[in-house]
């Protein structure tokens, strides 16, 4: 089995909800903060609920989708946010992009803006993201097996999510250390593939059990 | 209780976790203050909280103000006012406010590296900061989405001298120029109000305050309090009666900063007098057995307040896998999920339907409940709240929104 002349080390990610005392009404209202919030709202409330409700299956819409239609009772256009994949995007800017085209669409098309009851407004909040080195790492494919079967919720969530929006990398962490460390380019590719927003966290976890265990057999 | 007493319930890596905030923050005393070591839900958190943090090697300590009962009816005013209540605040409330805390700023040792002031009560402590220096959180555990514009322009100017505050609900935050964190609080899963319970137990509680067994029962657990509306769960209940042969046992206690509860429970007694179905207790404080086994032989729990902090008895019924009815207001949405978690309602009517809903349909009253739980397990219990604090001091004094430790 090759092993890395560098080790993977595992980070742990702890993160801070940020209120930002904004918030909307109505559609408009939110397409409008929107448009110019930070990429740091964005991927709060396209992701925090991955967190939230990781143990529900199928998990709840982003916010935006769940505001719409829980709150403004429009179904329709609920379900259309709903099923933005942002596995598809490769940035931030670019889920935003395509979010905002949605509801401006919606809002062009004349369709009448319902208001939100007082309390039950869109409020933007963003996420402060503390990131801590762990004790785990790994040189070969059963090392990372291994730690993998121990690490935090957290520490997964980073290695998948936040490398890849937040830090800018263009894939997820495992990836990039297979392909480059162990030249596992056809397992990494494999990981790669793995969408982790139509699993459970720790169904995302037992994924990669599978597709690195197998590997190694 | 010990940290690795949670680690059955919460997982190795979680504990890990806390450990590992922990290290960073050595050297940091952090000084609690509030205004009562016993009752409510601030103290009963607190002194859960403080022994864990210190197990975990964080130097925590608490303290509280004093105050005779002259001020705790002004912050109890203070308190309704700033949850949205019409309360006349007069120049003698203000003055009365202002001398008490005096007094405090006066008398009370501020030691703490980080001073974390809880509630409105002790808010003009922060007058020290200039002279002390250090860094100040103020912790708002109350509902002042839409709070009388007199009571919050008068702690307003306090609030924003803090370096932040952290509030337990969105819909609580509201523009301000100091930095605004969302932390819920917590319930302890070990604690004599959450652990489980033996069959035995419960029906001893039961026989204690002579509640049968022969129908389902609807309770509701709250201090007598107009924002807990114990008289609108009242007409609820009455409501349901009408079609289904069922209970309501309305239970709570007082706290010694809360002087209005006696004419609340006066009120509440009249209501139900006359109802056999109905039981209200008064529970003395210490009572916690007692109410983990009533939210355990519930059928159903109740929480129709009108306003709320984040309302800790609905975390207690929900990690109990029961299933709640309860208002959409304060922290209640964060912890029902409509028809995932729980049932939401807004009204008299709409509790009496949600109720009716669950007793009618038990395998989805049981769903519900059990989603309940894990939500819980996830997201409001004490382990995840120590955390949030521990990184809430990490993050004091760092603008950037990834911080590497």
């Amino acid at each position: 089995m090759k092993k890395s002349r560098e080790p993977f080390r595992f980070f742990d990610r702890v993160h801070l909800t940020e209120l930002t005392g904004i918030k909307a009404k109505n559609l408009k209202e939110l397409v409008d903060i929107l448009k110019n919030a930070p990429d740091s709202i964005v991927y709060y409330h396209t992701h925090h609920f991955l967190e939230e409700h990781h143990y529900l299956t199928p998990e709840p819409a982003n916010d935006f989708a769940v505001w719409v239609s829980a709150i403004l009772g429009d179904e329709v256009l609920g379900e259309k946010l709903a099923s933005i994949n942002a596995f598809e995007f490769p940035a931030l800017g670019a889920l935003r992009e395509r979010i905002v085209n949605v509801m401006g669409e919606y809002i062009s098309s004349g369709q009448e803006l319902r208001k939100a009851p007082e309390g039950r407004e869109f409020y933007f909040m963003k996420w402060v993201s503390v990131i801590l080195p762990t004790p785990y790492a790994a040189r070969d494919l059963r090392e990372f097996v291994e730690a993998l079967r121990k690490l935090s919720l957290g520490s997964l969530y980073f290695h998948i999510f936040e490398s890849r929006l937040r830090l800018g990398k263009v894939t997820n962490d495992f990836s990039v250390w297979m392909k480059d460390s162990l030249e596992e380019q056809e397992l990494a590719e494999a990981i790669e593939k793995v969408d982790p927003y139509t699993y459970t966290l720790e169904g995302v976890r037992s994924q990669l059990i599978k597709l690195i265990e197998r590997r190694i057999k | 209780m010990k940290l690795s007493d949670y680690e059955p319930i919460v997982g190795k890596g979680s504990i890990e976790e806390l450990s590992l905030l922990a290290s960073k923050l050595s050297g940091k005393v952090i000084q609690n203050i509030n205004s009562t070591f016993t009752g409510g839900g601030v103290a009963e958190i607190l002194s859960r909280m403080v022994p864990l943090l210190s197990e975990l090697g964080v130097d925590a300590r608490w303290s509280v103000i004093k105050g005779d009962l002259a001020f705790f009816e002004v912050t109890k005013k203070l308190h309704n006012a700033l949850h949205g209540r019409e309360e006349k605040i007069s120049p003698r409330d203000i003055s009365v406010f202002q001398e008490t805390s005096r007094k405090n700023i006066k008398e009370l040792e501020l030691y703490g590296d980080i001073i974390f002031v809880h509630d409105p009560q002790p808010v003009a402590l922060v007058e020290r900061k200039k002279e002390l220096g250090k860094n100040w959180i103020w912790r708002c555990h109350i509902d002042v989405s839409s709070p009388n514009e007199t009571a919050w322009n008068f702690i307003k100017p306090w609030v924003t001298q803090y370096d932040a505050a952290v509030f337990s609900a969105p819909a609580f935050s509201t523009p301000l120029p100091i930095r605004q964190f969302l932390i819920s609080p917590s319930i302890d899963p070990l604690s004599d109000k959450n652990r489980e319970l033996s069959q035995d137990i419960i029906d001893s509680v039961l026989s204690k305050y002579d509640i049968p067994s022969d129908k389902p029962l609807i309770v509701q657990v709250s201090r007598f309090d107009y924002l807990k509306d114990p008289v609108g769960v009242i007409q609820a209940f009455k409501q349901v009666r009408r079609s289904i042969d069922c209970r309501l046992v309305l239970a709570g206690g007082t706290a010694t900063d809360d002087p209005e509860s006696g004419k609340v429970l006066a009120e509440v007694q009249d209501k139900a007098e006359g109802n056999r179905d109905i039981q209200i207790l008064v529970l003395p404080p210490g009572s916690d057995i007692e109410i983990n086994a009533l939210q355990r032989a519930a059928t159903v729990v109740v929480q129709k307040s009108l306003k709320e902090g984040f309302a800790l008895t609905v975390s207690e019924a929900l990690w109990k896998a029961k299933p709640v009815v309860a208002s959409a207001v304060g922290g209640i949405p964060l912890q029902v999920k409509n028809k995932f978690t729980g049932l939401l309602s807004h009204g008299i009517e709409g509790t009496a339907y949600a109720i009716k809903q669950l007793l009618g349909n038990p395998e989805y009253a049981k769903w519900l409940g059990q989603n309940g739980r894990e939500h819980v397990k996830h997201n409001f219990l004490i382990t995840r709240h120590v955390k949030d604090y521990m990184v809430l001091f990490l993050t004091l004094g760092r603008p950037e929104e990834i911080i590497y430790l």
